[in-house]
């Protein structure tokens, strides 16, 4: 059965493809590329797809349309930002969100309370947490958008678990041996975000210029958060 | 499945390549991929587990070479024929099938902002008793299923502390075959690097895995 699986994925994936493009190619090329498996360009199967998702009615297009626009544009790491910035200038929110994080990400109406489950993990001096999911994608989406792609790269997945202060060091953070690194492996339905250290030298700063500071490679946990120059006055 | 996705622990894979100024999406195919399988989706003809396994289910040198957003292509094609919302002559065509009347999309643009905060909606509010609680030192088992699962080779037969009770969850290893959600309870562990790697790793560090009941046993 797995067999049957695996050469049906094979042909969904090239043969069907390929049959799409050589219908939208048809007059201009020749019957030559019946048998070849060659994945053919993306767009034109995708477009193909979409036309017979929504003339089936299976589909709607504004609705893709919108979600594409979510991600693009609404939904992204500037959300964790603020709920990280939060954290930080409201200790009693930074207690919620350790104890709930759920509820408090939901309080900045990000998520909802009822809807998927989220937990914090706190950098300190002595502790660093990195999140990774090895077996394929999870990722915060609520707070933090769609994972870039060296998250889902191999390199990360297979590596992270393995050598997480190897990995660490060619992003550029160098940690000490004395330093705790948990590594939070996203097997199951639950999203990880790390709530990074606050940088010295922010005190001044408002809730919305902590949350400028704040990357979305802070809150995965493959970098520290830097105060701005000149220590953070504004 | 012991399978190319299972991939953590593995040393050969390069270093990580990181891009600045990183774009949502690399090209407007793949946000229409990412778009239609969430609309797609909002039937309710499949669940993540069951998506996660079709891309399993890609030859390991194809899961390796193809783009993030082509291995999608490749399961929603899948399970939109398997779970019979098109058929593989549509797909093939490119045309629907004559004389069939044109159904209502269930996500319309306006229900989005309701459905993604529960988008992954595996959390069960039954009552089923916890077989381990925190504190507890486990054994991660030894199994190779041929199907979905998991438990990560690389934590198999391995022994840690539970750190967390996470509440009751579908099971993977059944809801992504379509056998039932089997609600169980699914715990944070905690396993030294040590445990998992030998004396290279770093005396304190250690992985935590969020792993369902059916995946321990008491150590």
């Amino acid at each position: 059965m797995t067999t049957k699986r695996r050469d049906f994925l094979r042909g969904s994936l090239s043969a069907a493809g390929a049959s799409m493009t050589a219908n939208m190619a048809h007059g201009q090329e020749h019957h030559d590329h019946q048998h070849q498996a060659v994945p053919s360009d993306p767009t034109l199967r995708v477009k193909a797809l979409e036309s017979l998702l929504v003339e089936k009615g299976i589909v709607d297009r504004h609705a893709l349309d919108a979600l594409v626009d979510t991600y693009e544009n609404k939904i992204g790491p500037r959300n964790g930002a603020r709920v990280v910035a939060r954290a930080w200038a409201d200790p009693g929110y930074r207690a919620r969100l350790l104890a709930d994080a759920t509820s408090a990400i939901a309080e900045l109406g990000y998520s909802s309370k009822q809807g998927d489950r989220m937990l914090v993990v706190e950098n300190t001096p002595k502790v660093h947490n990195v999140i990774v999911c090895t077996l394929c994608s999870c990722y915060p989406w609520p707070v933090l958008g769609l994972p870039p792609v060296w998250y889902k790269s191999a390199a990360y997945r297979s590596r992270v678990v393995i050598d997480p202060r190897g990995v660490l060091r060619e992003f550029g953070l160098e940690l000490a041996e004395d330093v705790e690194v948990r590594v939070w492996d996203s097997t199951a339905e639950l999203r990880y975000l790390v709530l990074p250290e606050r940088p010295a030298g922010t005190e001044s700063l408002n809730e919305e210029q902590l949350a400028a500071l704040v990357t979305r490679d802070a809150m995965v946990g493959v970098a520290k958060v830097v105060a701005p120059q000149g220590g953070g006055t504004s | 499945m012991n399978g190319i996705h299972d991939m953590g622990g593995m040393q050969d894979m390069g270093p990580v390549e990181y891009e600045k100024n990183e774009p949502v999406f690399h090209a407007p195919w793949e946000s229409r991929v990412f778009a239609m399988f969430i609309a797609a989706g909002a039937w309710g003809r499949w669940n993540l587990d069951a998506f996660r396994h079709t891309r399993e289910l890609l030859p390991p040198a194809d899961y390796l070479r193809v783009s993030y957003y082509e291995q999608w292509l490749s399961g929603l094609g899948d399970l939109l024929v398997r779970r019979g919302l098109v058929s593989a002559a549509e797909i093939a065509s490119g045309v629907p099938a004559a004389g069939e009347p044109k159904a209502s999309p269930p996500l319309t643009a306006d229900k989005i902002p309701a459905a993604l905060p529960n988008r992954i909606h595996a959390h069960r509010d039954v009552r089923v008793s916890p077989r381990f609680q925190a504190g507890q030192p486990v054994r991660a088992r030894n199994i190779n299923p041929t199907g979905h699962t998991r438990l990560p080779r690389y934590a198999r037969g391995k022994v840690g502390t539970v750190y967390l009770d996470h509440g009751v969850y579908v099971f993977p290893d059944t809801n992504a075959h379509f056998l039932g959600e089997k609600p169980q309870h699914v715990y944070s562990v905690r396993f030294a690097a040590r445990e998992l790697w030998g004396q290279q790793a770093a005396p304190n560090d250690s992985v935590y895995l969020d792993l369902w009941d059916d995946y321990l046993e008491p150590a």
